[in-house]
């Protein structure tokens, strides 16, 4: 495949317009393609390393690294232009799909990048391997204030890769609100009705119930989820759809009028869509650091650190931050940013801001476990109808025994 | 009411097709916008093949469905006839299993498939969810489908056929090929394609066994989840023209072959 | 051909990769996450109960669409000439063989706020209606992708039907209605019956459709599952509790429908 991936480089830098040719049929293009496999290897222009033949499983979230689409800069072909380490990168949505998908096991993921609070409960359920930092030079670069966190407190199992805050997404034609004085409430409100869009996660989606309330966002107590829980059905009814990345196209085509999400991605976003605007609301917010960790059962932990150090490095980092938006944790990459992002209150909030967010940490097991039930039951509608299942069941079950026993009588009527 | 029927099938084609045909309209449209028109362009197809993940997404999904087709079919035949040989009790055991996974939820064939893959992997190391546990959950699936397009013309085959095959002292296997492969040559060329075209189809079951392998619908899924480029309708259309040919070039054959059994027959019959 | 021995591998293959899964969801449903017994997953399952309840209720008006829409067409194309029922049959036959997600992902673009429908309706002042994310996007998109499913079976059972039997109906001095209702329509119910649950199984234990049509808020069982194993509620045995209740269900329907099949065909499997 690497020969490929070379050769289609050079084949798309000498031939623009290959229009016709592209009209023929699918398996042409295939053959083709196995054909190129099996040639002599293209020599590239500028002297990729050689293929170690070492393939690492890259899990990311969705939309959050530079692919190369619009002139960026794709980090995982650059990798493997550098070390000859192939990434096969693939991405979830929500850190519960990734938690889901290492739980079940079966998968030997390399690198993964989950959020703090979804770290300390990986760190704590013993799903993370230890780092060797000497394999991770760069971290270095990392400024104090992200080292030694609160989910790895001694900093053993985690490289920070991007942070951020989250806010509120909205279009400036659809909802009438002063910028300097935003609410969660607007997501309750009803004349916004069938245009809001919600978290399809739970802490995410509850986050925002309890910042109303004015809960801490790591608390304890079953009846302040419960409480929660209330306020999410409560908004149900006025939610268009629950969304993740697909937060993009309905927003960037004025699908919907406000969303929550992650203020990094006013990056893209902003860009799609110029009617849309970005605020953090008054009651506070949530901060959050992403970190990219190695799971237990990485059968290539050196590359993988390769991996990570490789993110961490300026001119990398620097231009997977200018594509993806997010908040980088390295002073020596701001420093490089472009000033319009570097001084973006979007990108990099004010202290004051900063003042009102909390970050999430791992909760006990059994909030874990109440606060998955309820989720369901928010998403389900809760309602209890168990006495109609029942009776539904019954009914097919009464539709069968009678049908066989009418055909039973039938066929003793036929035969007398 | 040959007008009505007209205008129903008129309404019925324009259900199916009208989606379809603004799909391949809109890939050729030089804008993002899915419902509004800006030039004509080819843009999205240049793009489409210079994307790395779904270029080694479809290699994946012809392999898998190539080696599908192969070990199904041939898996597949031999079953047909040892269950036709089979006496009335046991083969209806064979079959109700053999029925399971039609009529089972994709879903839950998914599902029980990916907890069988996780438990082999866990407790022996091996068959860790990938290209490996996509094959063989696409070989299980496509069985059934197999021996049920085959049995047919097993039970219609004159079965002294074959015996008189090994009085003229023909031994047995050479007789298998000579006399009964032909035979139920038809099915065992149907149960292939369909197994060819459920493999490469297959969206639910391949979700809950790939582990990090990337097949077609699996990465045409991460797109609708992702900024939605018109990418996905420049594969649509591809994809589209692609069976379009198939399905022409195979109806054509069909004709063709049925002109020919009825020459047959007519020359027979003078 | 005493040749039995010749479906061993088969046998094998299909007890390690059909029954001892299903035997896993067995085990895993009745167990806890330590492997202990217990009964807890299968009475949280009727947490669900009103999931259960939309699915069935969602998945039945679409058999029931397909089935008022489909015997018509079916009924077409049967009485068509040679070539041009081929032909017609190959058309309702081509849109099934483009994957449901990319069919799906179709009427998503059409029915948006900003999609083509809307601004169609936009033209004459209409609108813009909420087409997207409401459970009728849901029925529909269940409709558009089996509806082939429907058409098929009954048009191969129409199709094979003696058209001298109709005539005979005629001739005793049956009307048209009386040769529909009496005739034909009893005639063409294997096909109904495979159309009925060849429709009804998908739709019932779809998952995506409801994620890509309903906005994520109109939950099905199929997502329910999803979400048990590989989505944000981690819990594999709830999870198979809940496949456990979703295969009973469905045995229990294919087992009503069984029984209006009175031939014992053991092919008659429609591509």
């Amino acid at each position: 495949m690497k020969t490929v991936q070379a050769k289609k480089k050079v084949f798309n830098n000498r031939i623009p317009h290959r229009t016709i040719r592209l009209a023929a049929a699918l398996l042409c293009v295939l053959l083709l393609g196995s054909l190129c496999a099996c040639g002599t290897s293209t020599p590239s222009p500028e002297e990729p390393a050689p293929s170690t033949g070492v393939t690492i499983n890259v899990y990311n979230w969705g939309e959050y690294i530079s692919d190369g689409s619009d002139g960026s800069l794709d980090v995982n072909e650059e990798f493997t232009r550098r070390t000859g380490i192939e990434v096969n990168y693939t991405t979830f949505a929500t850190n519960e799909e990734l938690y889901a998908k290492l739980s079940i096991g079966g998968t030997d993921y390399d690198v993964i990048i989950p959020s703090d609070y979804m770290v300390g409960k990986l760190i704590e359920n013993n799903m993370l391997q230890k780092l060797d930092f000497s394999n991770i030079p760069n971290f270095e670069l990392i400024d104090e204030e992200f080292r030694n966190p609160q989910y790895d407190p001694t900093n053993e199992y985690s490289v920070p890769y991007t942070w951020g805050v989250v806010g509120i997404f909205y279009n400036t034609n659809m909802v009438d609100v002063d910028p300097d004085n935003v609410s969660w409430d607007l997501l309750w409100d009803e004349r916004y009705a069938g245009q809001i869009l919600m978290f399809d996660n739970p802490r995410d989606a509850f986050a925002i119930a309890q910042a109303r309330l004015g809960q801490s966002f790591n608390t304890t107590d079953p009846a302040d989820w419960e409480a929660a829980a209330e306020e999410l059905m409560k908004q149900k009814p006025l939610v268009q759809s629950y969304v993740m990345d697909q937060i993009f196209n309905k927003m960037g085509n004025n699908e919907a009028a406000l969303a929550p999400y992650y203020a990094g991605d006013g990056a893209i976003l902003l860009e799609e869509n110029e009617d849309l605007a970005f605020a953090v609301p008054k009651e506070g917010t949530n901060k959050f650091v992403d970190a990219m960790c190695i799971p237990v059962g990485s059968q290539h932990k050196a590359e993988a650190e390769a991996y990570i150090n490789f993110m961490c490095d300026v001119e990398i980092a620097t231009a997977n931050i200018e594509y993806i938006g997010y908040s980088t944790p390295e002073s020596a990459v701001k420093e490089q940013l472009d000033p319009e992002i570097a001084e973006n209150e979007m990108f990099y909030p004010s202290d004051e801001v900063l003042d009102r967010s909390e970050i999430f940490t791992n909760l006990p097991d059994d909030t874990n476990l109440l606060l998955d039930s309820l989720w369901l039951q928010v998403k389900t509608g809760g309602s209890d109808s168990t006495v109609a299942l029942i009776a539904v069941l019954i009914g097919f079950i009464m539709v069968y025994i009678g049908i066989v026993v009418y055909k039973k009588i039938k066929a003793k009527r036929l035969r007398s | 009411m040959k007008t009505i029927s007209r205008i129903y099938t008129f309404l019925i084609y324009l259900f199916l097709y009208a989606p379809i045909v603004v799909l391949i309209v809109f890939s050729f449209n030089n804008s993002k916008s899915r419902a509004t028109w800006h030039g004509f362009t080819t843009k999205w197809y240049e793009q489409l093949f210079q994307n790395d993940e779904i270029l080694t997404a479809l290699t994946n999904t012809l392999l898998i469905a190539v080696v599908t087709a192969i070990v199904s079919t041939i898996l597949g035949t031999m079953a047909a006839i040892g269950i036709n040989s089979m006496n009335k009790w046991m083969r209806r055991i064979v079959m109700n299993v053999t029925r399971l996974p039609m009529i089972n939820p994709e879903i839950v064939t998914g599902v029980s498939m990916l907890l069988l893959f996780v438990f082999i992997s866990g407790s022996t190391g091996f068959l860790k969810p990938g290209m490996a546990t996509l094959i063989l959950a696409h070989i299980t699936f496509c069985l059934p489908y197999v021996i049920l397009s085959i049995m047919p013309k097993l039970r219609q085959m004159d079965p002294h056929l074959y015996e008189a095959a090994q009085d003229l002292g023909c031994a047995p296997l050479p007789a298998f090929f000579k006399v009964v492969l032909p035979e139920i040559m038809p099915g065992i060329v149907t149960g292939m394609m369909m197994a060819f075209t459920l493999s490469i189809d297959d969206f639910v079951i391949s979700y809950f066994t790939s582990g990090t392998t990337q097949t077609l619908p699996i990465a045409i899924y991460s797109m609708t989840r992702k900024i939605v480029s018109p990418e996905i309708n420049a594969l649509s259309t591809l994809l589209f023209g692609a069976i379009l040919i198939l399905l022409i070039i195979i109806n054509i054959r069909q004709i063709r072959d049925e002109k020919k059994a009825k020459q047959a027959k007519r020359r027979a019959a003078q | 051909m005493k040749s039995k021995a010749i479906a061993a591998p088969y046998v094998v293959w299909m007890a390690i990769f059909t029954v001892v899964p299903l035997a896993l969801v067995l085990v895993f449903a009745f167990t806890d996450r330590s492997g202990n017994f217990t009964l807890e997953n299968i009475a949280n399952v009727s947490r669900y109960s009103g999931v259960f309840l939309s699915s069935i209720w969602l998945g039945a008006l679409a058999t029931i669409i397909c089935l008022l829409l489909g015997y018509p067409m079916a009924y077409i194309i049967s009485r068509k000439a040679g070539g041009r029922q081929s032909v017609m049959v190959m058309l309702m036959m081509l849109p099934m063989w483009m994957n449901f997600l990319l069919r799906t992902y179709a009427w998503m673009t059409l029915l948006e706020n900003n999609g083509l429908i809307n601004n169609f309706l936009g033209l004459f002042g209409i609108g813009p209606l909420e087409l997207i994310n409401t459970q009728g996007a849901v029925v529909l998109g269940m409709v558009y992708n089996f509806f082939p499913y429907m058409v098929l079976p009954i048009y191969s059972v129409l199709t094979k039907l003696d058209g001298r039997v109709m005539e005979a109906a005629q001739d005793l001095g049956a009307n048209r209605i009386q040769v529909f209702g009496r005739v034909i329509l009893p005639l063409s119910m294997p096909g109904i019956i495979s159309g009925i649950t060849m429709v009804f199984v998908p739709a019932v234990s779809t998952f995506i459709i409801s994620k890509m049509l309903g906005g994520g808020a109109n939950l099905l069982i199929g997502d329910l599952i999803d979400m048990q194993f590989l989505g944000s509620a981690y819990n594999p045995n709830l999870g198979s509790a809940i496949s456990l209740v979703l295969m009973v269900l469905i045995l229990i329907c294919m087992g009503i429908m069984n029984q209006f099949d009175d031939g014992e065909e053991e092919g008659g499997i429609i591509v």
